[in-house]
């Protein structure tokens, strides 16, 4: 599979038939806009006010008074804070290794020359496309005989396996580290392993913030596998969220504080960074 | 898995001394293998065995409870599955669940990001607003729109119910449910989706717009006859990478009750789930991997289907 989606080879602004929006499509905007919006304002209400008042007809929609109350209700009783903790160091450490490995990787596919390039990139590449949810039963298997199964490492190791991101940083160089910078380096009798550090690594390095955000939110949204290896005595926020809406807290106020409260880190990353992470999709940074 | 791993963490020489020739030479060879290991390793145990294994597991029985013990059971687990009522449950509500979401998603995000291709003001803040779904965790979207969804309190019954409608009993009734379990997926999505097809009508030339522009064609035929077609290749990935998103469903109804059969009568549990309450509700791994085998069958023969639809289309149109 290539990069079907190309990035965009010329600015923004492009005369001919960029067109300019009239109010129509001015309102059609705003309506998703508010679409993409009103949920997470809807938590907020409904996690600032008490249960009883969202059994009220008719609802009420503003924010009410009880936030503090329902985040103490729901750190003790689901636990928030211990799972907010463990998903900022699984998410931490899936984030530095993944960015790692994957440039290492992709230094390597993209300007090195060894037997095999092609069958290995196309095992890489050939397996981005098939969901890892289709392995998870001889993954807990193995996790099962390693002993690691509710241990915050049998979520981080295979987090870190990332063939989007080899793929990425290696188009990621291809494109923006020229060859003759290497072959300079090398008349000059640099190793490979100074060209890495000196000089493949500063030019990597947007790319790799790009992969890291990325990395970031996927990992901090994981469901299916963080569900599996872990319980609830030693939870990521994903897994403490589906504990909650599981029946084990039926005060719907405080499942939304919460949801709230997993959600703020992200929506964090993502009030800073958006930009970032919007031109890295575009970019053809494309994960399912 | 052609994993020599030599000098694996082993540092090549901080300064290169003057070498004799050979030794470097021979250290070039092998030292890009230095650089794969890390990621190939990990690739090795945590991708690629676990995809492959599971195609062997599904023909044992294997139980939760002690995940070692293999007994040797041949297609037994393929036949109990197609023999289980709730698997032909699951299989209609996935694909039934996939057209609810995938297509109001994907013909939505066309629509959007032919608006964001507009020239206008505050496009930035537009474009990062429409994905801000989609920097959500399928548990907590789930979880508001559960409550969004509630059948005597929420929000949207009550909506409807302004404008006259009966509130709607979106956890019970199958069609309700399942549009339900929709509706959370197209909102984490669709945004994104817009982001990809707006990357790709950027990739067209303006000599085809300029080129239609001269041949007086309006607005909407520009879009369908030079937009849709340059789109061609985005839009099949993008309804391939759906498709496969669509077949492993799990999240959304596993959290609209919390209930691991998808409701009381399985109306909306998908494949995902079903796998999901075999291995971890019921403890029958091996089950459940034979479940996963048939999701990667279903995902092949769609994908198949997808690239054949779009080769022949495209053949059709080279034809005219």
């Amino acid at each position: 599979m290539t990069a079907l989606v190309r990035p965009a080879r010329r600015g923004p602004s492009r005369a001919g038939r960029t067109l300019h929006a009239g109010p129509l499509a001015y309102a059609i905007l705003v309506v998703a806009v508010l679409f993409s919006a009103f949920p997470f304002y809807w938590t907020v209400v409904a996690a600032s006010r008490s249960n009883a008042d969202l059994a009220k007809v008719p609802p009420a929609l503003l924010p009410g008074p009880h936030l503090m109350r329902n985040f103490e209700a729901v750190l003790e009783e689901a636990d928030i804070g211990k799972a907010l903790l463990n998903s900022l160091l699984v998410s931490g450490s899936i984030t530095l290794g993944t960015v790692l490995c994957c440039t290492l990787a992709g230094f390597a596919f993209a300007k090195l020359r060894f037997r095999g390039r092609g069958a290995l990139l196309a095992v890489t590449v050939g397996t981005m496309m098939i969901p890892p949810q289709l392995g998870v039963i001889p993954l807990f298997m193995l996790i099962a005989e390693l002993g690691w199964v509710n241990q915050l490492q049998s979520v981080i190791l295979p987090g870190l396996v990332s063939a989007f991101g080899v793929f990425f940083m290696r188009q990621y160089l291809v494109q923006s580290l020229p060859d003759e910078l290497i072959e300079a380096a090398r008349v000059d009798g640099a190793s490979t392993a100074r060209i890495f550090w000196s000089i493949v690594v500063p030019i990597a390095r947007p790319g790799m913030a790009v992969l890291g955000l990325l990395t970031f939110m996927t990992a901090w949204n994981d469901f299916f596998w963080p569900v599996v290896a872990l319980s609830s005595s030693e939870p990521t926020v994903q897994v403490a969220l589906r504990q909650l809406g599981g029946g084990y807290v039926h005060d719907q106020s405080v499942i939304m504080a919460g949801t709230l409260l997993g959600t703020l880190p992200v929506l964090l990353v993502f009030g800073l960074l958006g930009r970032q992470i919007v031109g890295g999709i575009m970019q053809g940074a494309v994960k399912g | 898995m052609t994993l020599t791993a030599p000098q694996a963490p082993a540092p090549p020489p901080a300064a290169p001394p003057p070498r004799p020739g050979t030794a470097r030479r021979a250290w070039r060879t092998v030292s890009p293998y230095a650089y794969l290991a890390p990621f190939f390793t990990l690739f090795a145990a945590f991708g690629l065995f676990p995809l492959l294994y599971t195609a062997f597991v599904s023909l044992y029985r294997v139980e939760l409870q002690s995940p070692g013990d293999m007994e040797w059971r041949g297609l037994g687990n393929y036949t109990a599955l197609l023999g289980d009522e709730y698997f032909w449950v699951a299989l209609r509500n996935t694909f039934t669940i996939g057209v609810l979401s995938t297509v109001p998603q994907l013909v939505m995000a066309l629509g959007l990001a032919h608006l964001l291709n507009y020239r206008m003001r505050g496009r930035t803040f537009l474009r990062t607003a429409v994905l801000l779904p989609y920097a959500t965790s399928v548990a907590a979207a789930t979880l508001v729109f559960a409550q969004l969804f509630g059948r005597d309190f929420g929000l949207i019954n009550y909506g409807l119910g302004l404008v006259g409608i009966d509130p709607v009993d979106w956890q019970n009734d199958t069609v309700a449910s399942q549009i339900a379990v929709s509706t959370v997926v197209i909102w984490r999505w669709t945004g994104y989706n817009a982001l990809i097809y707006l990357a790709g009508m950027q990739s067209i030339p303006d000599e085809l717009y300029e080129a239609a522009a001269m041949d007086g064609a309006s607005r909407w035929r520009q879009f369908f006859h030079v937009t849709l077609p340059g789109l061609r290749p985005t839009i099949l990935f993008t309804v391939i990478v759906s498709t496969i998103g669509a077949t492993q469903l799990f999240g959304e109804p596993l959290l609209l009750e919390g209930s691991i059969s998808g409701g009381i009568s399985h109306q909306y549990q998908t494949l995902g789930l079903y796998m999901y309450e075999q291995g971890w509700g019921f403890f029958h791994l091996g089950r459940a991997a034979a479940i996963a085998w048939v999701m990667f069958l279903l995902i092949v023969v769609l994908v198949g289907l997808n690239a054949l639809i779009a080769r022949r289309r495209s053949r059709k149109e080279a034809g005219r």
